[in-house]
């Protein structure tokens, strides 16, 4: 079978450019590069214009200048010897190569003197500068006429003497400039463009390959991760804490996973358990008092599994952290007396004893999770913390180590092997030595999270204080500093 | 307990109707109102003896329904239903006006015996010194028990679960509401921490009379009475 060229995919290439194309003008990259260009060319208008008015300013006062001193040279010699004199110097002055312009005439405008063939009607007409048209002797009237700065100066005796300079020169100088302007508007432009294309589609190649990834990301692929370029620059960094924050999203939907698993099953479990009693009761008894006592456990089943909801409720809340606001200082060892009281005649009854060694320690906290947390600490003690050979002693210690108040709960149990203290810190994580007992497995993730919310740790240890092993529960929580000069507890 | 007129202001209508239903089997006056204005209405002008309120109802939540009572001075007794459980959403309650505060779900034995403890609360007159039941007499001054005439040493904790039990005596407490008056804790015990106490309790109360004055009420609590 040979290979058949995707002809969708010529047919597509086209198009794409053009939007490839128009996406380059839309990026940032982009639209710095054209802010920065426009800035350019303003500036580059600014100095070549200024430095194009300085210089016609120049020129135009060297020209009034010059013609202000023949003026007055011509004058003077008129006033030496007449009109004649005045009709020879400019006759003479007029064939000189390079040679200003000169035009003399009578008061009724006949001209007898200088080197202008041509001007325009009536400019004779009153003293003063004008700028004008004109052509020299000897130009046909079709060619261009030429400008010049001229000035018009009453002789006495009525006779109207006209010098003038071509402006040839200094309107070529205006064009140079404009050209010169022009030119580097349009260098400025093109390398403008060029750099603007290389950069962006540098920068673009880069955003692409990010955007690439996060749609793998968004389809599923949460284990990828955004490419860094190793340059340390702004995008890298971006880069850089998106991939933190991927980090911490894999983590959060391992988590969600696993403890939909575990939901799945731990709930599920009961569930099931409370359907075939259902079921069963109504198959199968035959008595008001049966009746009664499906009933009966099946209550006692359902308040097991709001048990488990409203400690999974308790969790989600204390991990969101929001309940900051219902915490005051109180003092940890008051907490921990309160519930070994709570739990005392119970731990007798098991034939255990709850030893309580606190001193006082104050931190910010919320005594209702707290107390839980202690309360479903003990409980579980008493629980899975008995020894092999009966009898069992818990140990309640409040004390204080630095910046921490620390409450810890012993017991001379088997413990929990290294490899599962972590472990069992998780939802529903029940060791499978205790999964044939009651309980959720959600007492510890409580107090993993409580802890968490109120910015301390729990630690898992060992006792080491009986013939086993035994489990030592630490909740490490920030101490609040002025303890030491409170009164001791009443 | 005589009968009671209660108020429940609740938009889930199944929840409602069951709820009127199970108080009436129980001896009582139930009404239903279905929203929170309705709700604020009725308790204004109706003869209530206790409220029982929804936290999330429509056109007015509950907590606003229980502050504009306690505004306008009605002191009505006001127990708060929630599906939030939640310890921060419980003093929220309280704050706003409410006397007490369950989660749902809950067993309408604790809403009844927590209803009907309530509403008793507000029949009573000046606190009394001295309880008594039968021949059982506890003095709240001296911290002294008698049972007929023999003395009973009572650990400070004991006392205080008998002062609990006796203040309501005749009437059904749950274990949650020991917890709570007790201990002061919200939480639920996971094991059976307060049986334990009210057994011990009951060895010292009952151990060696004819007739025992602490009764366990099956899938309720407990309660004391002659």
């Amino acid at each position: 079978m040979t290979a058949v060229l995707p002809r969708e995919a010529v047919a597509v290439a086209k198009p794409g450019r053009i939007a490839r194309l128009r996406t380059l003008f839309s990026t940032t990259a982009f639209k710095i590069i054209a802010a920065y260009l426009a800035i350019f060319v303003m500036f580059a208008g600014f100095v070549i214009g200024w430095l194009g008015f300085a210089t016609q300013r120049l020129l135009t006062d060297q020209l009034t200048e010059t013609i202000t001193a023949e003026v007055r040279g011509i004058a003077e010699q008129y006033s030496i010897g007449g009109i004649r004199r005045l009709v020879e110097v400019v006759d003479e002055r007029g064939r000189r190569p390079g040679a200003s312009l000169y035009l003399v005439a009578t008061f009724g405008g006949d001209v007898i003197g200088g080197n202008i063939g041509e001007l325009p009607p009536g400019t004779l007409g009153r003293p003063g500068w004008i700028e004008t048209d004109y052509r020299r002797a000897g130009e046909d009237a079709g060619d261009r006429p030429h400008r010049a700065l001229a000035q018009v100066y009453g002789l006495p005796g009525g006779f109207r003497l006209l010098v003038g300079r071509d402006l040839e020169e200094r309107d070529r100088m205006r064009e140079i400039f404009g050209r010169g302007f022009r030119l580097s508007l349009l260098v400025a432009l093109i390398l403008g463009l060029i750099g603007a294309y290389f950069v962006t589609r540098r920068v673009l190649k880069r955003v692409d390959a990010m955007t690439e990834m996060s749609r793998r990301i968004m389809a599923g692929d949460l284990a990828g991760r955004l490419p860094i370029a190793g340059t340390r620059d702004e995008l890298d960094r971006l880069a850089g804490s998106v991939n933190e924050m991927l980090g911490r999203i894999e983590a959060l939907m391992a988590g969600m996973k696993e403890v939909s698993d575990n939901i799945a099953h731990d709930l599920k479990t009961p569930l099931t358990r409370l359907r075939n009693r259902a079921e069963e009761a109504m198959r199968n008894a035959s008595s008001d008092e049966a009746h009664k006592a499906a009933l009966g456990s099946i209550i006692e089943e359902s308040d097991g599994l709001i048990r488990t909801f409203n400690a999974l409720l308790m969790i989600a809340r204390a991990e969101a952290g929001n309940q900051r606001e219902n915490m005051a200082p109180l003092d940890l060892a008051a907490i921990a007396q309160s519930v070994a009281e709570l739990y005392e005649p119970l731990a007798e009854e098991v034939g255990m004893t709850i030893a309580v060694n606190a001193a006082p320690a104050m931190v910010t906290g919320n005594r209702e999770l707290l107390g839980q947390v202690v309360a479903n600490l003990v409980d579980n003690a008493l629980k899975y913390g008995r020894p092999a050979e009966g009898g069992g002693r818990v140990a309640l210690t409040v004390e204080t180590d630095g910046g921490e108040a620390v409450l810890a709960i012993a017991d001379e149990g088997p413990g929990v092997a290294e490899a599962d203290r972590g472990r069992v810190l998780d939802r529903f994580v029940r060791l499978e030595a205790s999964r044939s007992r009651p309980g959720s497995g959600l007492g510890l993730s409580l107090a993993a999270a409580v802890a968490r919310l109120h910015g301390g740790t729990l630690t898992l240890g060992e006792a080491r204080s009986g013939a086993q092993p035994g489990l030592k529960v630490a909740l490490r929580l920030p101490r609040l500093a002025h303890d030491a000069a409170a009164p001791p507890a009443a | 307990m005589a009968s009671m007129r209660i108020l429940i202001i609740e938009d889930d209508r199944e929840a409602a109707s069951y709820l009127v239903k199970a108080f009436r089997e129980a001896g009582h006056v139930a009404d239903h109102a279905a929203d929170g204005e309705d709700g604020l209405a009725m308790a204004m002008d109706g003869p209530y003896d206790v409220l029982v309120v929804d936290r999330m109802l429509p056109k007015k939540d509950g907590l606003s329904v229980i502050g504009e009572l306690r505004a306008a001075g009605k002191e009505t007794p006001t127990l708060i239903l929630s599906a939030l459980g939640q310890v921060d959403d419980r003093v929220k309650g309280l704050r706003a006006g409410g006397d007490d505060y369950l989660p749902k779900p809950y067993s309408f034995s604790e809403l009844l015996a927590r209803v009907e403890v309530l509403a008793r609360r507000r029949t009573a007159g000046a606190p009394e010194t001295v309880y008594r039941v039968g021949d059982l007499e506890l003095d709240r001054l001296s911290h002294r028990v008698l049972r007929g005439a023999d003395e009973i040493l009572l650990q400070p904790r004991e006392f205080r679960l008998l002062e609990y039990l006796m203040k309501n005596a005749g009437q059904v407490v749950t274990r949650t509401m020991l917890l709570e008056h007790v201990w002061d804790y919200h939480f639920d015990p996971q094991t059976n921490v307060i049986d334990v106490h009210v057994s011990r309790l009951r060895s010292k109360i009952d151990k060696g009379f004819d007739k025992p004055l602490i009764h366990t009420i099956r899938g309720a609590g407990y309660t004391v009475r002659a």
